[in-house]
C-alpha cells in the first residue's frame, strides 16, 4: 500500500470504503505531515484534535455502514470560510482573533457529508492579491521552488490551498475566486482548481471580497477529486440571495458514466485576443499542446473572438475594489475584531483601519471609495459596469460558436517571492486569463498541463458556460489524461 | 487621471483610513498608477449599454416578513471588542 499522504482523494474513499484503513489512520498521517510542513507557511491554524474527534466520528459511521459521500476525508479549509468554534481571520490583523460562532454553508456542507477539517489555509488578505504575499502571516512558499533553489509564490489569493494540495498536506481544499485566486495558484502548484458559476456555491459565511464576483470552489490534486469536492461544496441556500435555485447534477457522473471521455464532436473556441504581447514561447507552445490533444480527441477547434477582453483588468480594478470598499466598511472596531483607540469616534474608526488592514487592502479600498465617491461613480463605476457587459455579451456570441473555450491559465509559471511586491500594476497582470470569467459568471477550470525549462508547472484553462461544469470536468479529464502531469515538488521542506 | 495629496486625504477621510503624512506621496502615486491603468476603459464607446451589475440573470426572492433569527445576544457580543451588558460599547458619539 503506498503512503496514506500520496492517495488522492477518490483513491482515499475507495480505501476507506475497503476497510483498508482507518479515518483515524488516513487523518493522522495527514496531521504528522502538516506538522513537518511548517518552512511552507500553508496553514495558519492547525486543528488536529478536532481533525482526530471529526474521524473517530467517522470510524464509526463507517462501521455502521452509514458513510456518507466525504466520510473520513481531511481537507484544508481556506480562512476565507467561516468556522464555527474556530478562529477564522482572512489573514486580516483587523480581524484578531475573531472566532465565529456560526459555520459557512460551504463547510458546512463539507462536514454534513462527513469531511474532516485538519486546519485553515493561508490566504493574500482579504483574498486581495495573487502571490500569498499580502497575508498578515507572511506568504506562503510554494513547494516547487526555482532552478537557483529560491523560493516562488504559490499564486494567490488561495495559496495555502493551492500549496497545501501540491504538497499532499490535505487530500483537498476549499478555495475563493474573485479573479483568478483558485485558478492561478492551481495552475502554480500542478494542481486542479475548478471556479464554478456564479451562484453555484453559497457564499453564506465566507468573508466577503468584491460580491457580485466571489466564488468558492476547490483545489484538488485531480479533475476527479474536483467533481467530488464540488458535489457537496455545492448547493442552493436560502441565507444567500445570489445563490442559484437548480438542483445540484452528479457531477462525478460526467467522468464515469456514459458519455465520458469521449469528446468528440466537441467544439473548443480559442479566443485570438488571449495571444497577448509578450506571451512566453512556453505558454504559447503547451496552448498549442492543449488544441493538439482536444483535437486528436475528436474535438473541433473554432477561432473565436472575445474583442473586450483587454478591458477586462481594468473594469475588474473599478468594481472589486468598490465592492470591496463597501464589503470591507463593516470592520470599524465595533462588533468584532481588533479597535485601536481614538480621540473621538471617527479618529477611533480611522486609527482601527489603518492598523488593521495591511497596503494592499487600503490601497483597494482607497480606489473603490474614490469609484464610488460623488463626481466620479458615473466616470469609473458605471462605465466600469457597461464595459462588463460587453465582457459577457462577449462570452454569449463566441458560444454560439462553441461549447467550451480553452486559454493559457496564468501569463507566466510561479515567480520568485518579492519580485511583485512593489509594483500592483504587474501583480495585477497575473489575472488576464482568468479575471473576464468572474466578470462573466462562468464556470473555469485550471488543469495541470506540462512544465516549464526550469521544471515549474504550467496549468491550462478551460472556460464553460453557466451551469456547464459537467462538461468541464468531461473536457478537463480528456485534457488530464492527455497531459499525464505527474510532477512532484521535491520534499525540500521537510529536511 | 491622476490623484493629488489632497485628494488624498480626502479619499482616505471619506474610507475612514488614517494616514499619515509620510504615506500620502506614495499613495497618490500608486492610486494614480492605478487610476491611470483603468483609464484605458474611456477608449471605448459606452453609450446606450445597460451596466450589469449581475453576472447571472436572477431575480430577488421573496419571503415572509417573520423573524426566523436571534435570540442569542451572548455569541453575538462574544467578540466585541469592548461590551457593557448586552450592548457594543463605543467611544461618546454626542457631546
Amino acid at each position: 500500500m503506498s503512503k496514506l499522504t500520496d492517495l488522492t482523494l477518490a483513491a482515499a474513499r475507495d480505501g476507506l470504503a475497503n476497510k483498508e484503513f482507518s479515518a483515524t489512520e488516513l487523518t493522522q498521517a495527514h496531521i504528522d505531515r502538516v506538522a513537518a510542513a511548517d518552512a511552507l507557511n500553508a496553514y495558519v491554524l492547525k486543528t488536529p484534535e478536532q481533525a482526530l474527534e471529526m474521524a473517530a466520528a467517522s470510524d464509526a459511521k463507517i462501521a455502521a455502514g452509514e458513510a456518507r459521500p466525504l466520510e473520513g476525508l481531511p481537507l484544508g479549509i481556506k480562512d476565507l470560510f467561516c468556522t464555527k468554534g474556530v478562529r477564522t481571520t482572512a489573514c486580516s490583523k483587523i480581524l484578531g482573533d475573531f472566532v465565529p460562532p456560526y459555520e459557512s454553508t460551504v463547510t458546512a456542507n463539507l462536514w454534513a457529508d462527513g469531511a474532516v477539517m485538519l486546519g485553515k489555509l493561508n490566504n493574500d488578505e482579504f483574498a486581495m492579491g495573487s502571490s500569498n504575499e499580502t497575508s498578515c502571516f507572511g506568504a506562503t512558499v510554494n513547494p516547487y521552488r526555482g532552478a537557483g533553489g529560491e523560493h516562488l509564490v504559490p499564486g494567490g489569493s488561495s495559496g495555502g490551498s493551492s500549496a497545501a494540495v501540491a504538497a499532499r498536506l490535505g487530500l483537498a481544499a476549499t478555495a475563493t475566486d474573485t479573479g483568478g485566486s483558485i485558478r492561478q495558484p492551481a495552475a502554480f502548484t500542478g494542481t486542479v482548481g475548478l471556479k464554478p458559476t456564479y451562484g453555484r456555491c453559497s457564499r453564506w459565511g465566507i468573508v466577503a471580497f468584491a460580491s457580485s464576483l466571489d466564488q468558492a470552489g476547490p483545489i484538488t490534486q485531480t479533475v476527479r477529486d474536483a467533481a467530488i469536492m464540488l458535489q457537496s461544496m455545492a448547493s442552493f441556500d436560502k441565507k444567500d440571495t445570489t445563490s442559484v435555485e437548480r438542483d445540484v447534477p452528479n457531477y462525478e457522473a460526467a467522468l464515469t458514466g456514459k458519455g465520458a471521455g469521449d469528446i468528440r464532436g466537441l467544439r473548443v473556441g480559442i479566443p485570438q485576443e488571449y495571444r497577448v504581447d509578450n506571451m512566453p514561447a512556453e505558454i504559447e507552445a503547451l496552448w498549442q499542446q492543449g488544441i493538439d490533444w482536444l483535437k486528436d480527441a475528436g474535438a473541433e477547434i473554432v477561432d473565436v473572438s472575445l474583442p473586450h477582453t483587454k478591458y477586462a483588468l481594468p473594469a475588474y480594478y473599478i468594481i472589486a475594489p468598490a465592492e470591496a470598499s463597501s464589503n470591507l466598511a463593516r470592520y470599524d472596531g465595533v462588533r468584532y475584531g481588533t479597535r485601536q483607540q481614538g480621540v473621538d469616534i471617527d479618529d477611533m474608526y480611522a486609527q482601527t483601519r489603518a492598523a488593521g488592514f495591511g497596503d494592499e487592502v487600503k490601497r483597494r479600498v482607497m480606489i473603490g471609495t474614490y469609484a464610488l465617491s460623488a463626481g466620479y461613480y458615473d466616470a469609473y463605476y458605471v462605465k466600469a459596469l457597461q464595459v462588463r457587459r460587453l465582457i459577457a455579451e462577449d462570452f454569449t456570441k463566441a458560444y454560439e460558436k462553441c461549447d467550451v473555450l480553452l486559454t493559457p491559465t496564468t501569463p507566466s509559471a510561479a515567480f520568485a517571492v518579492g519580485k511583485n511586491v512593489e509594483d500592483p500594476l504587474e501583480m495585477y497582470l497575473n489575472d488576464v486569463f482568468t479575471v473576464t470569467v468572474n466578470l462573466a459568471g462562468l464556470p473555469g477550470i485550471s488543469i495541470p498541463a506540462g512544465v516549464d525549462g526550469n521544471g515549474l508547472p504550467l496549468g491550462l484553462q478551460l472556460i464553460g458556460q453557466a451551469f456547464g461544469e459537467e462538461t468541464l470536468l468531461r473536457v478537463g479529464d480528456v485534457m488530464e489524461q492527455a497531459a499525464g502531469f505527474t510532477a512532484r515538488p521535491n520534499e525540500w521542506w521537510s529536511a | 487621471m491622476s490623484v493629488d495629496e489632497t485628494m488624498v486625504r480626502r479619499i482616505a477621510t471619506l474610507a475612514r483610513i488614517g494616514v499619515s503624512d509620510d504615506e500620502v506621496p506614495g499613495l497618490a502615486k500608486e492610486l494614480s498608477a492605478i487610476l491611470g491603468f483603468v483609464e484605458q476603459l474611456s477608449e471605448l464607446d459606452t453609450e446606450g449599454v445597460k451596466p450589469l451589475t449581475s453576472a447571472v440573470d436572477t431575480k430577488m426572492r421573496w419571503r415572509d416578513d417573520a423573524v426566523t433569527d436571534g435570540a442569542y445576544p451572548q455569541d453575538v457580543l462574544a467578540n466585541a471588542p469592548d461590551r457593557d451588558e448586552e450592548y457594543f460599547a463605543v467611544p461618546k458619539v454626542v457631546e
